[in-house]
């Protein structure tokens, strides 16, 4: 079921008189195409549980409408519009087993749709199996791990059926491992099921790790819509490029002229086609390529070995970000004791952006 | 086991042991010893023999009998009616979201008045004067109903007039302690249960009420024990001499056996003091033991 999402706009009533509605979602307007995984990504209050709690119907827009397929939705409660919706605390009720907790939303059914008995025990139970939870069926939620909570929570928002999936930041309550595992098992589920899926997360690594596209958002606005791989190599613009990337891009302030790109004095790469004027740098950190002969001299700070690769901390006078850090393969040996290191760039990992809109500057055709 | 820290946490508890021996342990020794000692004189403190005849005096004594009904009545009805009624106020408070103070400080109000002052108040309410037959009579006749005497008058309108008061009395607590259980209820349970399609009532039976039954059961036994141990709100209404209005209740015989008219009778009272607590106590046993076998 595709959802699609037509100026879709939530404001709340500002706190005080004097004060101006905050608008949690603005003018969103973009289509989830049917059965993808899709990961709205955005830093905390930018309106991405809004968004979620107004496609699941918790929260009514203040204008704007919302299809699922065909259907329009705008009007239906949360209980009429078929989606399942997983809690960032889980909700699991907890005077109730695991059992009772994924057959509570089919006993809710009345009338025609009601299904038998066994019908119910038959759903409950391939939804447990699903995700492998068949062996915890009596317990209590407080008697689980918060891994098979979260299972048991995923269980329950399918067992009905949804047309699609709701997810609030489903990893942010798990540890660093079983998060990663978790996440694998959101995909596995997902793909097993082919439900199309949106959940919430402020963490990109998550949500570029399983997602079919994600959904950059910035108080209340989309920034950009794209696969992950897109948005990353391709941000549309600064914040897009900052929020993504760990470690996140280094920024620098910079200035075209003549086609070429100078931080401080140095000029460091050819940008044709970029206009001459002040612009902010973006280069991330796999970016930069040790080069004794390389345009780009720093400071250098420290040198990080972390196994697989080496990070190079650094300073430059055209610092603009609060530390600066390069990621090189760890083959290449750092000569400790130095104090100063050159860099040539990877002319793809490089961006220029507006100095006030942030908008991205484009240059060499792409 | 370090022994000089253990002396020293009996000398740290020493006070509130001392407090304790006295005016707990003791009397209830004591009480104990009088419930057993058969004719005993007060004035030269002396006694006949050791016996169960004051537990088989009480037992045959009418007033005691028409003492055990009337508190038996009054529990049976004012426990379940004030705890079902504060439980639907409590959810209609919080589900109101304009002037949920204000109501809940009207609905707290007789919680912080005086009980003689409510019963001022009943008196207004039900006492027929030499100018009113009383503002409820006065009603009543309005649709055509003939007056009642609900203070000295036949027995179903003095019990009606007691469990109104009584259930007006203890419910102001019980709303607050449910307001906040259910204030405590994290939403998201009832935002799971509504995107599940449950019906508001089901929301209710099968969400809200489990996870504020611990409240609800505290609030029933204390109910019961409350109810149990009734008696300045009798005298509010009917004044002091309940044996003769035949509103008596166990705790009220208690007290008239050792100061009332007929007072001096330390041994019967204590007598009815034990057969009270022997009552208290298998319905704490019971209560208690649905709540664990319900959880």
């Amino acid at each position: 079921m595709k959802i699609v999402l037509q100026h879709l706009t939530k404001r709340f009533p500002a706190r005080d008189k004097k004060g101006e509605d905050v608008i949690a979602v603005n003018d969103f307007d973009f289509e989830i195409p049917d059965g993808k995984l899709i990961g709205l990504l955005g830093p905390s209050g930018c309106g991405k549980s809004t968004a979620l709690n107004l496609i699941c119907g918790l929260l009514a827009p203040s204008s704007g409408r919302i299809l699922f397929g065909d259907d329009d939705v705008t009007e239906l409660p949360p209980e009429n519009r078929g989606v399942g919706l997983v809690f960032q605390n889980y909700a699991l009720y907890p005077h109730l087993t695991v059992r009772k907790n994924i057959l509570f939303p089919l006993q809710n059914l009345k009338g025609d749709e009601r299904p038998t008995k066994a019908e119910m025990e038959q759903r409950m139970l391939a939804c447990a199996r699903l995700v492998q939870i068949e062996p915890l069926l009596e317990r209590r939620p407080k008697e689980l791990s918060g891994g098979q909570q979260q299972r048991v929570a995923i269980a329950r928002a399918l067992v009905k059926r949804p047309r699609v999936l709701l997810l609030d930041e489903p990893l942010s309550n798990l540890d660093a491992r079983l998060r990663l595992q978790t996440r694998e098992e959101i995909r596995r589920i997902q793909r097993e099921t082919g439900v199309t899926t949106v959940f919430v997360t402020h963490d990109q690594e998550e949500a570029m790790s399983i997602s079919d596209l994600i959904v950059v958002m910035n108080a209340g606005v989309v920034q950009q819509i794209d696969r992950p791989q897109t948005v990353y190599d391709e941000p549309i613009n600064q914040f897009v490029a900052q929020f993504l990337g760990t470690p996140p891009i280094n920024l620098f302030s910079g200035r075209v002229r003549d086609g070429r790109l100078y931080l401080g004095e140095q000029c460091v790469l050819v940008v044709p086609g970029a206009e001459d004027g002040e612009v902010n740098v973006g280069i991330r950190p796999e970016g930069f390529v040790l080069d004794p002969e390389g345009p780009l001299g720093c400071e250098l700070l420290a040198v990080e070995v972390m196994g697989r690769d080496t990070s190079v901390v650094f300073d430059h006078g055209a610092r603009a970000s609060s530390s600066l850090r390069a990621i090189i393969p760890s083959e290449e040996r750092m000569h400790a004791g130095e104090r100063s290191v050159r860099f040539s760039l990877k002319p793809s990992k490089v961006y220029l952006f507006d100095k006030v809109s942030g908008a991205r500057i484009r240059f060499g055709g792409k | 086991m370090d022994y000089g820290n253990n002396r020293k946490a009996w000398l740290y508890l020493l006070p509130a042991l001392a407090f304790l021996l006295v005016f707990m342990v003791y009397p209830l020794v004591d009480v104990c010893i009088y419930a057993v000692e058969e004719r005993f004189n007060f004035a030269s403190q002396t006694y006949t023999g050791i016996g169960l005849y004051n537990f088989s005096y009480v037992l045959h004594d009418p007033f005691f009998l028409q003492a055990v009904k009337n508190t038996f009545i009054l529990v049976l009805i004012t426990v379940p009616l004030s705890t079902g009624l504060a439980l639907l106020i409590s959810v209609g408070l919080s589900s109101i979201e304009r002037l949920q103070r204000l109501y809940q400080t009207v609905f707290f109000l007789p919680y912080v008045t005086n009980t003689l002052a409510v019963g001022l108040v009943f008196m207004i309410l039900f006492k027929p004067t030499e100018y009113s037959p009383g503002l409820v009579n006065t009603l009543l006749a309005a649709f055509g109903v003939s007056p009642v005497d609900f203070i000295e008058g036949p027995y179903w309108a003095k019990m009606l007039v007691m469990c109104l008061y009584t259930v007006w009395v203890v419910m102001p607590f019980k709303i607050l302690i449910l307001t906040s259980a259910l204030a405590s209820v994290n939403r998201d349970y009832y935002n799971a249960a509504r995107v599940d399609g449950s019906s508001k009532w089901r929301i209710f039976t099968r969400i809200t009420l489990p996870m504020i039954s611990p409240t609800v059961f505290y609030l029933i036994i204390t109910g019961f024990i409350g109810a149990f141990k009734a008696y300045s709100d009798e005298v509010a209404i009917f004044g002091t001499n309940l044996n003769e209005s035949g509103m008596n209740t166990i705790v009220g015989y208690v007290y008239d056996m050792l100061y009332g008219n007929s007072g001096g009778y330390p041994s019967f009272a204590s007598a009815a003091a034990l057969i009270l607590f022997m009552i208290v106590f298998t319905v704490t046993v019971i209560n208690l033991t649905v709540s664990r076998t319900s959880d």
